[in-house]
């Protein structure tokens, strides 16, 4: 042994004599706001709750007939498809991506319902099962392009946006099939446009449909393994490759299963605007991601809950109902988007500071 | 010695990136119930080696034995699958994720019966009951709550988590990706401890380090690669750090006074 050895050697020696409780938890102050950081943290969702309450309160007090179970009731029909697209859109940005042809795909899915229906006199249940089938194909090819030939999801989705409503155009002759064609020929496809009552609230099978996606996907996303692997490639796509999560594969599955929801947002589509028209839900895109942003799920992929995005749906439902109400300009309802969103994402900023 | 078959062994390895050779007809052993530390000055080619026999890398030749069957590891998957666990040195751990969840990521329990066959729903009692046992039975049970997200933890304590996962699930040889770079003393310390309290319990260890104390107080045996190959085995008790990184850096030759047997 040389000197050197035994110098170097010892230099750790004095750590026999240190505080032995060295790794213990340390309780930490954190004071209101830091205890409040730490809370949201933990339950992402309640933020869009608190800020859903406020808003029906306030608006309870500032718009007439707002608070009535009738106009809550109306709020939720509005926001059914935009809700539904929003499930599709959330699962993509778990996995930190974005689908930008989501509102395209509903809309092409939905007029290839109508069409193969009304023009080539296929059963309908059959018919909204190529639907289907269709919906969950756009979802391969966004997931292979993504997956397979390393696209960004943003471009992915960008080209295929373009591409499906071209589609939408081809199919359709962009030619709308009218309600009263439907009623005769397939009224099927008008399923989740019907109403019914609880009391004053009249709720359509759309917001049921809407609030059984989100249960469902509740579920998968918390309770399963294929769900806890789509938050941890959303979380760190290349530790999830490692620790043997199959990443492409879930990826694909992830835009499949949005591709599938995605038709059946076209489905309940039809019965919400009562007749199939190419032109129909052009805002619907950004609206989705709107809703998923406001609802708490970080565009960065990895965090929020799945019931988000429902409520950040409903609370841009509240703000534009409310505005209406009390007769505000539209023009401020989509201010009001506007700094709903930047709100949320600030919100999302200060919390994720916590793993810093 | 020689009749001592290796558990896991590398033989003329060699990978190509383009131009770039990063592994020159590389040889590697790892023996039954030892530490063998790897060392090498940064460019080595250490980190692609280790990488071929954690299947995170498909060598272009060799031929790499585990108890002495050849195997072809095309993905890390199919090496965990075979018994080898490596803790990267980035953690391959999921920030948002509970420890419980992390422990488990990519190998999850199902419950038994309808839900978990038909709704493939997560037995998370058995997760959370085993992954606490793990922690525990390696005295890391100062981590309070099993489901806490590992973001919340310190570097050490994710260490630990890292170091506790490959010791459940790995069988045959747990491959550690410089433990204690990003740690400070104490926490180097316990992670140290734990290297070989998982030793003790008759598993073999891989540890790629640069820390010259650490791999002589832990290492039975020190690979030192140098230019893409291994330049020779030392025995710790016979070289000094200072040899070690003579013969890293090339400014010394090996020698057989030092040799490993």
């Amino acid at each position: 042994m040389s000197e050197t050895t035994s110098r170097d050697s010892g230099y750790e020696s004095s750590l026999k004599d240190s505080d032995t409780a060295i790794a213990a938890f340390q309780p930490r102050h954190r004071g209101f706001l830091g205890t409040a950081q730490h809370f949201l943290h933990a339950s992402p969702t309640m933020v869009p709750v608190i800020v859903l309450l406020l808003s029906v309160i306030a608006f309870g007090f500032a718009a007439p007939n707002f608070f009535s179970a009738f106009n809550l009731s109306l709020i939720m029909q509005q926001v059914a498809i935009v809700g539904i697209l929003a499930a599709a859109q959330s699962l993509v940005i778990l996995t930190a991506g974005i689908d930008l042809s989501v509102a395209a795909v509903m809309v092409m899915i939905s007029v290839i319902m109508g069409r193969l229906s009304v023009e080539f006199g296929i059963p309908v249940p059959v018919a909204i099962l190529i639907g289907l089938i269709c919906g969950s194909g756009t979802g391969l090819l966004n997931g292979l392009l993504v997956t397979k030939v390393r696209l960004p999801p943003f471009i992915t989705t960008l080209g295929t946006w373009n591409i499906f409503l071209a589609l939408n155009y081809y199919f359709s002759n962009r030619e709308t099939i009218r309600s009263q064609t439907l009623d005769t020929d397939a009224p099927l496809l008008k399923l989740f446009g019907e109403r019914f009552n609880i009391g004053g609230a009249v709720l359509t099978w759309g917001v049921v449909l809407m609030v059984a996606i989100f249960v469902i996907l509740w579920f998968v996303l918390n309770r399963t393994a294929w769900g806890r692997h789509v938050y941890a490639i959303g979380d760190d796509k290349e530790a999830a490759e490692l620790s043997g999560i199959r990443t492409d594969r879930t990826l694909v599955s992830v835009y499949m299963l949005a591709g599938l929801i995605c038709a059946i947002a076209a489905w309940a589509s039809i019965g919400r605007v009562g007749s199939v028209s190419p032109t129909s839900f052009f805002e619907a895109n950004l609206e989705s991601i709107t809703a998923v942003v406001i609802g708490g799920i970080s565009l960065f992929g990895g965090r929020g809950s799945i019931m988000g995005p429902m409520i950040g749906a409903l609370i841009v439902g509240v703000f534009n109902s409310g505005l209406r109400l009390a007769g505000v300009d539209v023009l401020w309802q989509l201010f009001a988007t506007g700094w709903l969103i930047i709100f949320a994402v600030a919100i999302d900023q200060w919390i994720r500071k916590i793993s810093s | 010695m020689s009749e001592r078959q290796p558990v896991l062994s590398g033989r003329n390895i060699v990978k190509h990136y383009g131009r770039v050779t990063a592994i020159d007809h590389a040889d590697f052993d790892l023996y039954p119930g030892e530490i063998l530390a790897v060392i090498g000055d940064n460019g080595a080619g250490k980190s692609s080696m280790i990488k071929t026999l954690s299947g995170a890398v498909v060598p272009d030749e060799g031929e790499i034995r585990l108890n002495g069957e050849v195997v072809h590891f095309t993905s890390p998957i199919e090496a965990r699958e075979a018994g080898i666990e490596t803790v990267y040195q980035n953690l391959a751990l999921s920030p948002a994720l509970s420890i419980a969840d992390n422990m488990f990521l990519g190998r999850e329990i199902r419950k038994s019966g309808f839900a978990g066959k038909y709704l493939r729903m997560l037995d998370r009692k058995a997760m959370e009951r085993i992954a606490r046992d793990k922690l525990s039975e390696l005295g890391l049970m100062t981590i309070q709550n099993i489901g806490q997200a590992v973001e919340t933890l310190s570097g050490g304590q994710r260490q630990g988590v890292a170091v506790a996962r490959a010791a459940a699930f790995g069988s045959k040889v747990i491959i550690l990706d410089e433990p204690t770079a990003a740690l400070g003393v104490k926490e180097s310390r316990k992670v140290l401890e734990l290297i070989q309290d998982v030793r003790s319990r008759g598993m073999p260890i891989v540890l790629i380090s640069h820390n010259m104390p650490h791999v002589f107080e832990v290492a039975d045996r020190i690979h030192v690669h140098r230019l893409g190959k291994r330049l020779c085995v030392i025995d710790p008790k016979l070289a000094t750090m200072n040899d070690a990184v003579a013969l890293m850096t090339g400014a010394k030759k090996p020698e057989t006074s030092m040799m490993a047997a």
